[in-house]
């Protein structure tokens, strides 16, 4: 993750889409991002999900003094896709904080910077598992799902067995990364996961860390025979196809 | 005339209470000078240190000062008012706690001595302990860890307060540790409690004892304090010479590799030969194989067992006491077994692989014989040939008496951290009273006031420059200038969390059974434990060896690894893995000493000897201060290899390095390959050639300058780097192993502690937590002070040989490139085809 932190320090040019890969959820075209985002051209929609705001905070209220630098971190990183896309949307997948009290406790500064990303735009902000009432003032709408551009968003994905529910859907909360093996090397990154019908988001946050595609809380989501992971390289989007993952 | 007579009615008489001196007479032994003399010495008030081998009455010795001290004072009458604690005993290890007690209580029923001995560990119930802090024991034999709980509670003081002794059992092997310095600052505030207790250190082989004298006494903290005199010295030297040996072998000692199977029907022969053989091994996977490979052959059924630090406790427990009521016939062990327990009648101890440090090996092959006048038996069986001339160097060593126990080394920042936490849960302190206290400790003498506020302010808030946690403080500064917890719970946290061993995330593996449709039950027999990393390689169906068994890997459930009988004697997934210790630096004095004298390759076999000759004819050896470096084209690569003998971790480090530089130089590297012995490059572009005509000069490549700005750069990104801040982070009390309420295992951890190191780099270099990471990477798994010494050793004396092809010294790790990657049963084949060019090439 280390080049994601970075990466959003170096100015990033507007417009600018090297390492991108391009690709279709449900017939809507979709631009996976190295830095974690996936932008719909069609509608200027960016999607980050489990952001994770704050968690540093989370833990030290608990006695662990995390760094309490992991917001500032991933607002850095956020603040560099939307420059580099400018959105007229932004839909934060939900997990937006790491618990309830986040955005109550966010400090001033932190708010201001969301307040001035926000500017101009409408910002959805989905409500996760860890975050389930909502934002506390923050610019924004806070939704349990939303219905746009042709898809849904929603921060648990529902199981396969509800075809409908599952068409179109775009999902966060499983922080999905997969392992690619080649010649008895390992490399495991986050990764966008989807078999064309519907995608899961790689976890935005600094500090979210990843599950691997092949935990047992990933079954029953995927056609697997059609499933692909677009992994976040150094510069770039790899793609491999589930079934080639280990070679 | 009985000759012991006056020796005992004389010194012994005064020294000894009238019990001692009877039951010595009824036994019909006598005490010994040793034990006369440290008990002398301690009741004259002097801090004391013991070194003795193995089987010189140690522990007796130990002990003496505080049972007739007991015996004087003799029962304290029922209804006196409290009295706490006479004597603490502190073992690095739980078993040894619990073995001296059995030990102890032996002589002190037959004296008939009125005094009260328990133990007291991880596993001792709750009730047992309330039991023990309403009332004590006079001798308490526990862990540092036990210590620092209990130091760590309000009544300490009340404890500790009429303490008089504090034995501490091998000493040697708890002062290098973390372990060592948790248990440091523990006698610091011993000795706070208890102003008058004295020191008594049980050691075996040590490089330096005043190291260890200095540790056991208090270090002047206060400007213008005189430093206390170290502790005083009583060292016996050793009994009997023990008989060892390089095993003799008519099959081909292997060119590199770790595991000596091709020894196995010799060591087998041994194992029948004689009552009881302990057979140590450097790693776990070691063992597995070992063991495996002794039971393929073991037509006679003999009782063979394996011990190891991953097995279940209870199967552990099991063979440990098979092995006291002399049950079995041989024992494969790791270090597990290292330290000083009284294991029934060993007659042999073969150690496989080389024993990486001289000292070691003195330990280990002081299981066999456990009495000092007769020698121990021991026979060596190395496993590839640079470890036949390691063996040679620790034989040769062990004769000479030489010793190479690393330096006691400034005490860790993690530890520093927990230990004040630890000291806020006991009572609110005064901050200059516990700087003081702390820097008598003696690794942490030179400790400077800011690093220690900056310690002090990490645990409160976790020392941040950007303040944002005030509110979450862990401890509070009181109106008077006290520190003091925030809260109950953080009590309860710090309990949860205390000691320094912070084991690798590891899983419980279960056996479990494969039905007919291929899926798996749940239950089943667990087996023991295994590092994460290790199952992160592992695809459904995959097989390897564990606990003396084939396994088939089924998958991860929740905290467990699921496993199911393979049905097959070939494990799939290789177990190679290099030896866990590093060379020490004086065994690779003395491997490097051997190669330069051809005089002494008289007691190396005639193949390795042989091997030698052709390097020399073909190549160079190098002089003991002179570094070889050769080169030379081999398929479509260009190869340079680097013998420095530092020891793999040093060489990894010097791997990272050079490649870093050897790349700025244009020279193309792809690789490298590190073992304990030397360090391969391979490279697309001509590395001899270019170093001829000048393009790339060896002195700027080994130049120490690279330990600047190359290490910094490539901290940046190491994986090792990251390990140890897990652990610093564990230790310090950053990551909690457990949470009140949530008493499971190491997967607790819920964050990436990668992840907050990154965050934590690139926001706040500087943060203690970082410092104590690079400090412990120095010593520890970088081994960058190891480098330093030889980058300064060699300066000006690189010798470069550019060879057409590989030369017979370069062999062993030329095979170990291969050996790197290959899993699966058909590539083994294929690797000793490559192997066998390769020798035929070097050699013909």
């Amino acid at each position: 993750m280390t080049h994601r932190l970075g990466l959003a320090a170096r100015t990033i040019v507007p417009g600018q889409a090297a390492g991108t890969e391009e690709i279709l959820v449900h017939g809507v075209a979709a631009v996976c991002d190295p830095l974690g985002g996936l932008y719909l051209p069609e509608s200027g929609t960016l999607v980050v999900s489990d952001l994770h705001l704050e968690k540093g905070a989370a833990f030290a209220r608990r006695g662990m003094m995390l760094p309490p630098y992991d917001t500032i971190a991933t607002l850095n990183i956020l603040a560099a896709v939307i420059s580099r896309y400018d959105p007229k949307v932004v839909v934060s997948l939900g997990d937006n904080f790491h618990d309830r009290k986040g955005s109550q406790y966010l400090p001033a500064d932190l708010r201001a910077m969301i307040g001035s990303m926000a500017r101009g735009r409408d910002w959805i902000w989905i409500n996760g598992n860890h975050d389930p009432d909502g934002t506390t003032d923050l610019p924004g709408v806070c939704t349990d799902e939303f219905v746009h551009a042709g898809l849904v968003f929603r921060h648990e994905p529902s199981l396969i067995s509800s075809q409908d529910r599952a068409r179109g859907e775009i999902a966060g909360h499983l922080h999905p990364s997969a392992t690619v093996r080649r010649r008895a090397k390992y490399v495991r990154r986050p990764c966008f996961a989807t078999d064309g019908t519907r995608l899961l988001m790689p976890a935005f946050g600094v500090l979210a860390g990843g599950l691997d595609l092949n935990h047992k809380a990933m079954h029953g989501i995927f056609d697997r025979t059609a499933l692909v992971a677009h992994l976040l390289g150094r510069d770039r989007i790899y793609s491999v196809r589930y079934d080639s993952l280990l070679g | 005339m009985d000759l012991v007579e006056p020796q005992s009615s004389g010194r012994d008489a005064v020294l000894l209470p009238r019990p001692f001196l009877k039951w010595f007479a009824e036994k019909g032994w006598q005490p010994r000078a040793h034990q006369l003399e440290l008990l002398a010495r301690s009741t004259s008030g002097e801090n004391m240190l013991l070194i003795a081998p193995t089987g010189a009455g140690k522990t007796l010795a130990g002990f003496l000062p505080s049972l007739t001290d007991l015996t004087r004072r003799g029962k304290i009458p029922p209804g006196s008012a409290f009295t706490g604690i006479h004597t603490l005993y502190i073992s690095p290890l739980k078993a040894l706690a619990v073995d001296i007690e059995r030990n102890l209580m032996k002589p002190v029923s037959e004296m008939g001595l009125a005094v009260t001995i328990e133990n007291r560990t991880g596993d001792t119930p709750q009730a047992k302990r309330r039991r023990q802090k309403l009332t004590p024991p006079d001798i308490l034999l526990t862990t540092p860890e036990q210590v620092a709980l209990l130091l760590a509670n309000k009544e300490a003081e009340r404890f500790f307060r009429d303490l008089k002794y504090v034995v501490l059992d091998e000493l040697h092997s708890l002062v290098t540790s973390k372990r060592g310095h948790l248990l440091s600052l523990g006698l610091a505030r011993l000795r706070k409690h208890a102003p008058h207790m004295q020191t008594i250190g049980l050691s075996a082989t040590v490089a330096d004892p005043s190291d260890l004298q200095r540790w056991l006494v208090p270090q002047g903290s206060k400007e213008g304090e005189e430093p206390a005199p170290e502790a005083g010295l009583v060292h016996v030297q050793g009994g009997a010479a023990p008989e060892i040996t390089i095993l003799d072998t008519d099959k081909r000692i292997p060119w590199s590799g770790h595991v000596s199977t091709y020894a196995i029907p010799e060591v087998y022969e041994e194992i029948k030969r004689h009552k009881t053989t302990l057979i140590f091994v450097n790693t776990r996977f070691q063992a597995e194989l070992l063991f495996q490979e002794l039971w393929t052959i073991n037509d006679d059924n003999l009782p063979i067992a394996l011990h190891h630090g991953s097995l279940d406790v209870g199967q552990r427990r099991k063979v440990e006491a098979a092995m006291a009521d002399n049950r079995l016939r041989a024992v494969v062990a790791t270090s597990t077994l290292d330290l000083g327990l009284d294991w029934g009648d060993v007659d042999l101890v073969v150690h496989v692989g080389a024993p990486k440090g001289a000292s070691r090996l003195a330990q280990r092959i002081g299981r066999s014989n456990h009495r000092m006048d007769e020698p121990s038996k021991a026979i060596l069986v190395p496993a590839n040939r640079f470890e036949v001339m390691e063996c040679q160097a620790a034989l040769d060593a062990n004769y000479l008496g030489a010793q190479d126990t690393p330096p006691v080394g400034e005490g860790a920042l993690d530890v520093l951290a927990q230990h004040i936490l630890g000291m806020a849960c006991a009572e609110p302190f005064d901050p200059l009273g516990l700087y003081d206290e702390i820097t008598s400790a003696s690794p942490y003498a030179d400790l400077s006031w800011d690093m220690f506020e900056r310690a002090v302010d990490f645990v409160a808030t976790g020392g941040y420059a950007l303040r944002s946690y005030e509110r979450y403080a862990k401890i509070r500064k009181t109106q008077e200038g006290r520190w003091r917890v925030s809260n109950p719970q953080v009590a309860q946290q710090y309990r949860l969390n205390l000691g320094t061993i912070v084991e690798a995330a590891e899983l419980n593996v279960r056996l479990v059974k494969r039905n007919t449709k291929g899926t798996v039950g749940r239950g089943g027999m667990s087996l023991g434990k295994v590092e994460e990393y290790f199952l992160e390689q592992l695809v459904q169906g995959d097989t390897f060896l564990f606990a003396g068994k084939v396994l088939r890997f089924e998958g991860i459930r929740e905290n467990e690894c699921l496993v199911s009988n393979a049905f097959s004697m070939d494990p799939k997934i290789p177990a190679y893995a290099g030896g866990k210790f590093p060379l020490t630096t004086y065994l690779a004095d003395q491997v490097r000493a051997m190669l330069a004298d051809p005089h002494r390759w008289q007691a190396l076999p005639d193949q390795v000897r042989d091997w030698l000759e052709i390097q020399r004819e073909r190549s160079m050896l190098p002089r003991k201060d002179e570094l070889l470096i050769e080169t030379f084209p081999r398929g479509q690569r260009f190869f340079m290899v680097a013998y420095c003998f530092e020891g793999r971790l040093a060489h990894q480090t010097l791997g990272m390095l050079l490649t870093r530089r050897m790349e700025r130089a244009g020279a193309r590297p792809l690789g490298f390959v590190a073992t304990d012995y030397s360090l391969a490059v391979w490279a697309l572009n001509d590395i001899g050639g270019m170093i001829d005509d000048g393009r790339l000069s060896l002195s700027d490549l080994f130049d120490e300058d690279m330990l600047g700005d190359d290490l910094e750069a490539w901290l940046d990104e190491s994986y090792m780097l990251k390990r140890t801040f897990r652990n610093c982070a564990v230790i310090s009390g950053l990551i909690e192993r457990r949470h009140p309420g949530k008493e499971k295992t190491g997967r607790q951890v819920t964050v990436s502690t990668d992840l907050i190191y990154d965050v934590l780099r690139s926001h706040e270099p500087d943060h203690i937590l970082l410092e104590a990471t690079r400090r412990d990477a120095a010593s520890g798994l970088l081994d960058i002070g190891r480098l330093g010494d030889m980058l300064a050793r060699i300066k000006g004396h690189i010798t470069h040989r550019d060879l057409d092809h590989v030369s017979p010294l370069a062999v062993p790790i030329m095979l170990e490139i291969g050996r790197e990657s290959v899993p699966g049963e058909a590539q083994d084949a294929v690797l000793a085809e490559a192997a066998d060019e390769l020798i035929a090439e070097a050699m013909g």
